[in-house]
């Protein structure tokens, strides 16, 4: 039988470098506000002919608008600050005047009065999603002695993936100008939601392999709940990340950020559901913290 | 037990016709429901959010307020055409308009939102910095970045009903230091000691639309007593020099038809009447139209637009289904070659879930948004994992002893609890986004997702539990069972 367990301080380490990685990215790069919680217009417009987005935004900032372009499906794609109806029209007539006749394909404009709610809103939906995870994990785990652990170790897993997944999009957004919108905290909470899920699976074989006694020791019931569940975890994170790549891939920008967003956090889900939720649910089991960084040494089974 | 999954296969080939027959065609008509709904985003239309401005109101009157201002709306949205209109409160300042399938114009939409009030301006010399510097009435400074300066285009002209023919302002011409700049100031007037600015409030609802002399499109309107009283003092002030009086919806320039501020210079003393001129037809018909019935009880600012062209969301959802389809021939691919005969059942099941699903929003009148179909797409990847745990469950109880029949049994029955606590805390999540969702201004997107992910859930714990497991019962019944190699069981050899 494989000995995860005790190669823990490895998986601590992997998940320390991430974690510190993502957060001194988060605080020099930041996380680019979209619209939805910063204010500001989203002009879709489509050429007759094709457009460079590059050579659009060299002209967008001759036009004296800043802001960035994205391609979409041909269309060009505008991110500005908020535009009246009537800068709207001279940014499109500014733009056709160089390229040539185009149709408005779209706009979207959200005033700092919407942005702000809109970003309270989600802040709370995210800690509220977390507490009622920790409530149902205590009451489902209450048979287990100390059911608190199970929903708290559950609870800083998901936390692992939602800092890794920030993290991410800060990089991104330094690198892109990749902005986080509504379709982000969508993802977000389906990554929380899905990181949940298979923590909950590896715990649900070690409730019933407590309850079957397979050994006295916490940490051998873990390891051999961990490596029963392994091709379960593995298999189902394939099957979504196959179906979340179709997103990505035939979607686009529209749902990229929402598509991106499960991408990243997926596979952190299924790392952190493996390596971190139960290892950490072990050394708590114990008191040793000291184990954290030594790693125990099986020796039964 | 064989026969009472033949009846089990018997309901599951049922339930799925039966899907089969409510989905399809797509936009047909079943139990009353019109095909899939779609939301904004992919069906093309307007959503617009305003937010009004209760400053200025009675404390406790508020609700009514907003009522009348939302009737106002339904009447300005009603001669639009669109088929299925929708203005409801949000909050308690805040009024959404939604268009659906619509394609209407920037004047159109700002028509709507409109306040309708008009209010008169003087052009006034205030003193920049510090400097005591006496206000001069009616002189033109050199523009300034400050206010607009009055056009003096001849083309508009408001005078009284019945008087002579209108002379050719003169220009005032005055040599003074820049220390002053000149800018629009509401015109006050003094009635009953109080002082009040002079605007369209005081205009009685009988506007109308008039062709002039030179066939110039007049807007007319009748002052009422209160009206006349302002009115007689202020034009009388201004008329000394002909000085211009601006005209003003909210704190914009009321544009004439050649996009130029209307500010006709005052050529004589106005009493009960006037006319407005320099409009558009349809501008000066609307604007009547407004200013006679439909003017709302307090402004409006729009905070919030989407507006999607209906080819764009079209776009959108070819894309998606294509996404979809592709995303679940991939997963069925996996199922078939790690799984064999039991991820063929699944693969069937997944067939049986995706019909029922789509039934479902059919029936019960889900709004399929963008993030939605992102929901149901990802929820074909997840509604295998109930399958690949119950599979996985088999290939352990087999490992440990227990023949095929006993370990398929005991895999649906061990694996139940890590499904049911798992697909809780999804169920968790759905129910955070569905409320997320409606509680903000652009959330229906989010709001989809979290019904469509919550039904993909529930259905797919269904279909995986039961007619995964009929399936299997049946075909474990058959002479093929005794390869065990079809389900991936190599006896005596462990495979992970």
């Amino acid at each position: 039988m494989f000995d995860i367990v005790g190669k823990r301080p490895v998986f601590f380490a992997i998940s320390a470098v991430l974690l510190a990685g993502s957060v001194i990215a988060l605080l020099v790069l930041g996380l680019n506000p979209g619209i939805d919680f910063s204010s500001g217009s989203i002009t879709t417009l489509s050429f007759e002919q094709a457009v460079d987005p590059t050579e659009a935004e060299e002209e967008l900032a001759a036009l004296g608008f800043s802001g960035r372009i994205d391609e979409w499906q041909g269309d060009l794609v505008i991110h500005t600050v908020q535009l009246t109806a009537g800068e709207k029209t001279s940014l499109r007539e500014g733009l056709e005047e160089k390229f040539g006749p185009a149709e408005e394909m779209g706009f979207e404009s959200v005033d700092p009065v919407i942005a702000e709610e809109t970003a309270g809103t989600a802040g709370i939906a995210v800690s509220v999603s977390a507490v009622g995870i920790l409530l149902y994990l205590t009451w489902a785990f209450r048979r287990m002695p100390r059911p608190l652990h199970y929903g708290a170790c559950a609870i800083i897993a998901l936390i692992h993936d939602v800092v890794i997944v920030l993290g991410v999009f800060a990089i991104l957004g330094g690198i892109f100008g990749w902005e986080i919108n509504l379709m982000f905290i969508t993802g977000i909470l389906a990554v929380i939601g899905y990181s949940v899920n298979n923590t909950v699976v590896v715990f649900d074989r070690i409730r019933e392999n407590l309850q079957r006694g397979v050994s006295p020791d916490f940490e051998v019931v873990v390891n051999s709940s961990l490596v029963e569940t392994m091709s379960r975890s593995l298999n189902t994170s394939l099957t979504t990340l196959v179906v979340v790549m179709a997103l990505v891939l035939f979607v686009g920008v529209s749902i990229q950020n929402f598509a991106v967003v499960l991408l990243i956090g997926v596979i952190a889900g299924t790392y952190s559901s493996l390596f971190v939720a139960p290892q950490l649910l072990a050394v708590w089991h114990k008191g040793k913290w000291r184990g954290f960084v030594q790693g125990p040494t099986l020796t039964t089974r | 037990m064989l026969r009472r999954n033949t009846w089990v296969l018997i309901t599951i080939i049922v339930v799925f016709a039966l899907a089969l027959w409510v989905l399809l065609p797509i936009e047909g008509e079943r139990f009353g429901r019109q095909g899939i709904q779609f939301g904004l985003d992919l069906k093309g239309g307007v959503r617009l959010v305003y937010q009004a401005d209760l400053s200025g109101v009675t404390p406790g009157t508020e609700g009514e307020i907003m009522d009348g201002v939302l009737a106002v709306i339904a009447n300005r949205i009603n001669p639009l055409g669109v088929t299925e209109p929708d203005f409801h409160r949000r909050g308690d300042d805040q009024i959404v308009v939604e268009l659906p399938g619509t394609d209407i114009t920037d004047i159109q939409k700002e028509r709507i939102g409109r306040t309708a009030l008009l209010g008169f301006r003087e052009w006034v010399q205030v003193p920049v910095g510090g400097e005591e510097v006496e206000v001069e009435v009616g002189t033109e400074e050199e523009a300034s970045e400050e206010g607009e300066e009055p056009v003096d285009s001849g083309e508009e002209e408001q005078a009284e009903e019945g008087e002579g023919d209108a002379e050719e302002p003169v220009d005032e011409e005055e040599e003074r230091e820049p220390v002053t700049i000149g800018m629009w100031v509401p015109a006050m007037g003094t009635v009953n000691g109080e002082e009040k600015a002079l605007n369209s409030s005081y205009f009685k609802e009988n506007t109308y639309i008039d062709r002039g002399q030179f066939g110039e499109i007049e807007l007319h309107f009748e002052w009422n007593e209160e009206g006349i009283e302002l009115s007689e003092q202020i034009t009388g002030r201004l008329v000394v020099g002909n000085q211009p009086l601006g005209i003003f919806e909210g704190d914009q320039p009321l544009l004439g038809d050649d996009g130029q501020p209307i500010a006709p210079r005052v050529q004589a003393v106005i009493t009960d009447r006037g006319i407005i001129t320099g409009l558009s037809m349809t501008e000066a018909t609307e604007l009547s139209k407004q200013l006679n019935a439909g003017r709302l009880p307090v402004p409006l600012t729009r905070v919030g637009e989407m507006t999607v062209k209906p080819k764009l969301g079209e776009d959108f959802v070819d894309l998606s289904v294509r996404a979809g389809l592709i995303g679940i021939v991939l997963v069925m691919l996996f199922m078939i070659a790690y799984y064999r005969i039991p991820g063929l059942m699944a693969s069937l099941a997944l067939v049986f879930y995706g019909a029922i699903v789509l039934a479902l929003f059919k029936l019960l009148g889900v709004t399929l948004t963008l993030a939605g179909i992102g929901g149901f797409v990802l929820s074909i990847g997840m509604a295998v994992d109930a399958n690949v745990l119950i599979f996985e469950r088999m290939k352990e109880e087999f490992r440990m002893g227990r023949a095929l029949g006993a370990a398929t049994e005991a895999g649906f029955n061990r694996a139940w609890t890590a499904i049911r606590d798992s697909n809780i805390t999804t169920m968790i999540v759905c129910g955070i986004l569905i409320w997320v969702g409606g509680s903000i201004a652009f959330g229906g997107s989010v709001q989809g997702f979290g019904v469509t992910l919550l039904i993909g859930v529930t259905v797919s714990m269904i279909t995986a539990i039961v007619a995964t497991r009929t399936l299997l019962r049946l075909f474990i019944g058959t002479n093929l069972a005794k390869q065990t190699r079809l389900f991936t069981i190599y006896s005596g050899k462990k495979n992970v």
